[in-house]
């Protein structure tokens, strides 16, 4: 705080400060969204489609483009929007694409076994929740490393994954097998089921982190887990809750794309723990904790998407995408640093 | 009637021995001045009467009912509130929002439970209007001056019907004139007929606010009596043990 240094040097001068001099009292809703990371992000969304647009009219502009598209990202997006409440409390979440295996493993049993979709749908929920308890309680009451634990779990639910598949593709689905597909692989309005889903979840986990106690109390642990303690937040039970949410949106992601391809392989989600961390941190969530939203999260997940899209339809070998991922993500980690040095 | 009296507290971490039957009394209104040397036990203390954790020996006695804390949260409830050494403010929240942590306006719409901003933000306002601090609810604590941020943790206190403030070293980092911001502060939170201890290393600040001064030395009460019936000097003997006793 430079300021408190004049003011002690020079009483004249005192704690006058740049705000005061150009008479803007607070930071208007205005300049809110346009320092946001978010914004940003956003806009270079929107340069890249419209360039996109206007160099493969028919290919990239075309209606099953940006069907495939929407669906392509909708799955990590979903994902990413759990991942950000995680990632406010400053923690993280490596078993993502591991608790997908595992659900879409044991969505395709029951499915094999004859039972019902609903049943299959609540066994998949209940396997994230299952896997995000544990990963929770390790985490917020046992005090080991985020880093550590969701390690070992994102080990453990692969293990479970390919042993329960015994190794093997399930794509016969029994009776029900109908209906689960069409929940994942069916469309509104044009657009896939998956994007509606993550669209309504970007939305409802939107509303519960900003206009909730509980949202609240995530941006408050990310800030300061000791302050959030000393005032009587319950950290270890948010905290929880937290992994929990994070597993159950890899969860709902699997019942989604095992619906939509028609089959469960074990494999399914490998390395997506990446592209999901990608996504938020990309759309401004703080590695450190305190910051991030859903809105960027998604978008975030939109901008991976439409590169990988638009090298593709452009005829760039697509083994760089990931050299085009990695330079946005650490572009995105520098735009954030310098902002942060102009705000301090 | 005191509001709070310590019976002789002993706290000891394995063998150091930080607190030693230490007797004290607080009377409502009074700012008490607790000083000592660093590792005096002055933190030690405060920590014991906010609930952080237990003393080894001895009896804290809250208007008449002995209290046993176990966790921060009861203190509280009984009417102790906090001003940590570090603040313990999140810097990525709003004034408003780290005035009503812990404690938010909420509207339950189950399983939910929904801020009430406006309420919280209006609040904050008039808290910091009777503290007559320029502080705004909707600034974030990253860019408040050391003042401000003291401003936003006193109004905390003032959120509940407190009896009792402890402030751990409040003046310790901040510019010359945002102290007297801070001595300010202190001022109207007594004027509202609660207790306040100070912890500081400032002579200045303890004779301009204190009623009372207690001197610390090495875990031992070696001094209590009326700001007026002391001076500095005589202070700063106590604290290094040039004074054995007053
Ligand atoms: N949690 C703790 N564990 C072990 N020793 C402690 C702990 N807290 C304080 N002490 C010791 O108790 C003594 C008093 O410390 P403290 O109350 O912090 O002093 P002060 O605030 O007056 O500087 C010191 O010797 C310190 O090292
Ligand atoms: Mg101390």
């Amino acid at each position: 705080m430079p300021d408190t240094e004049a003011g002690a040097t020079h009483p004249d001068i005192g704690d006058i400060r740049i705000e005061d001099v150009v008479g803007i009292k607070e930071q208007t809703a205005f300049e809110r969204v346009i320092s946001s990371q978010a914004f940003w992000v956003t806009i270079a969304l929107i340069g890249i489609v419209a360039l996109m647009s206007y160099l493969q009219p028919d290919a990239f502009a075309s209606q099953a483009n940006a069907y495939n598209m929407t669906r392509n990202f909708a799955y990590i997006g979903i994902m990413a929007v759990g991942m950000v409440a995680v990632i406010i409390t400053g923690g993280i979440d490596l078993s993502v694409g591991s608790i997908m295996g595992v659900t879409g493993v044991v969505c395709g049993i029951l499915l094999q076994a004859q039972y019902g979709w609903y049943i299959a749908v609540v066994a998949g929920l209940a396997t994230g929740v299952v896997t995000g308890l544990i990963n929770g309680l390790l985490i917020a009451y046992a005090g080991l490393s985020p880093f550590v634990v969701t390690l070992g779990m994102m080990s453990f639910a692969r293990s479970i994954a390919i042993v329960l598949s015994e190794n093997k593709m399930i794509y016969d689905f029994g009776p029900d097998g109908a209906a689960f597909k069409i929940i994942g692989g069916g469309q509104m309005l044009g657009l896939s089921n998956i994007f509606w889903a993550l669209i309504i979840l970007a939305v409802l986990i939107g509303v519960i982190l900003k206009f909730t106690t509980w949202g609240r109390h995530l941006y408050a642990i990310g800030g300061n887990e000791q302050a959030a303690r000393l005032t009587g937040v319950p950290v270890n039970r948010v905290k929880t809750q937290a992994y929990i949410l994070s597993a159950l949106t890899a969860s709902i992601a699997a019942i989604l794309v095992v619906g939509w391809q028609g089959s469960a392989i074990n494999a399914l989600g490998t390395s997506y723990e990446l592209r999901v961390i990608a996504s938020t941190v990309i759309g401004g969530a703080n590695l450190m904790g305190g910051e991030g939203g859903t809105y960027g999260a998604v978008v975030g997940a939109a901008l991976l998407e439409v590169i990988r899209n638009s090298l593709l339809m452009q005829g760039i070998d697509s083994n760089w995408q990931g050299a085009f991922v990695g330079v946005f993500i650490v572009l995105a980690v520098l735009l954030e640093k310098i902002r942060g040095r102009r705000r301090a | 009637m005191p509001v709070l009296s310590l019976r002789k507290i002993s706290k000891n971490f394995g063998a150091i021995k930080a607190l030693t039957d230490v007797d004290l009394e607080l009377e409502p209104g009074e700012v008490l001045g607790l000083m000592g040397d660093n590792g005096a036990g002055k933190s030690t203390l405060v920590k014991i009467i906010a609930g952080n954790f237990p003393p080894t020996s001895g009896e804290l006695v809250l208007q008449d009912r002995p209290m046993h804390f176990h966790r921060p949260a009861e203190a509280r409830e009984a009417g102790i509130e906090v001003v940590y050494q570090d603040l313990a403010l999140c810097d990525n929240l709003s004034a408003a929002a780290n005035i009503f942590l812990g404690r938010e306006i909420a509207r339950s719409i189950w399983p939910l439970k929904f801020l009430v901003s406006k309420d919280m933000t209006d609040k904050a306002g008039a808290l910091f209007g009777e503290l007559k601090s320029e502080t705004r609810p909707h600034d974030l604590v990253r860019r408040m001056s050391g003042g401000q941020r003291q401003a936003v943790a006193i109004s905390r206190t003032m959120l509940s019907e407190a009896k009792i403030v402890l402030m751990d070293e409040p003046t310790a980092a901040i510019s010359v004139r945002q102290v007297a911001e801070v001595l300010d502060l202190i001022r109207r939170l007594k004027d509202r007929g609660i207790a306040i201890v100070l912890i500081s290393h400032r002579m200045p600040d303890v004779f301009a606010v204190c009623d009372r001064v207690a001197v610390l030395r090495r875990g031992r009460k070696v001094a209590e009596k009326p700001i007026v019936q002391s001076s500095p000097e005589e202070v700063t003997g106590l604290i290094t043990g040039a004074i054995q006793h007053a």
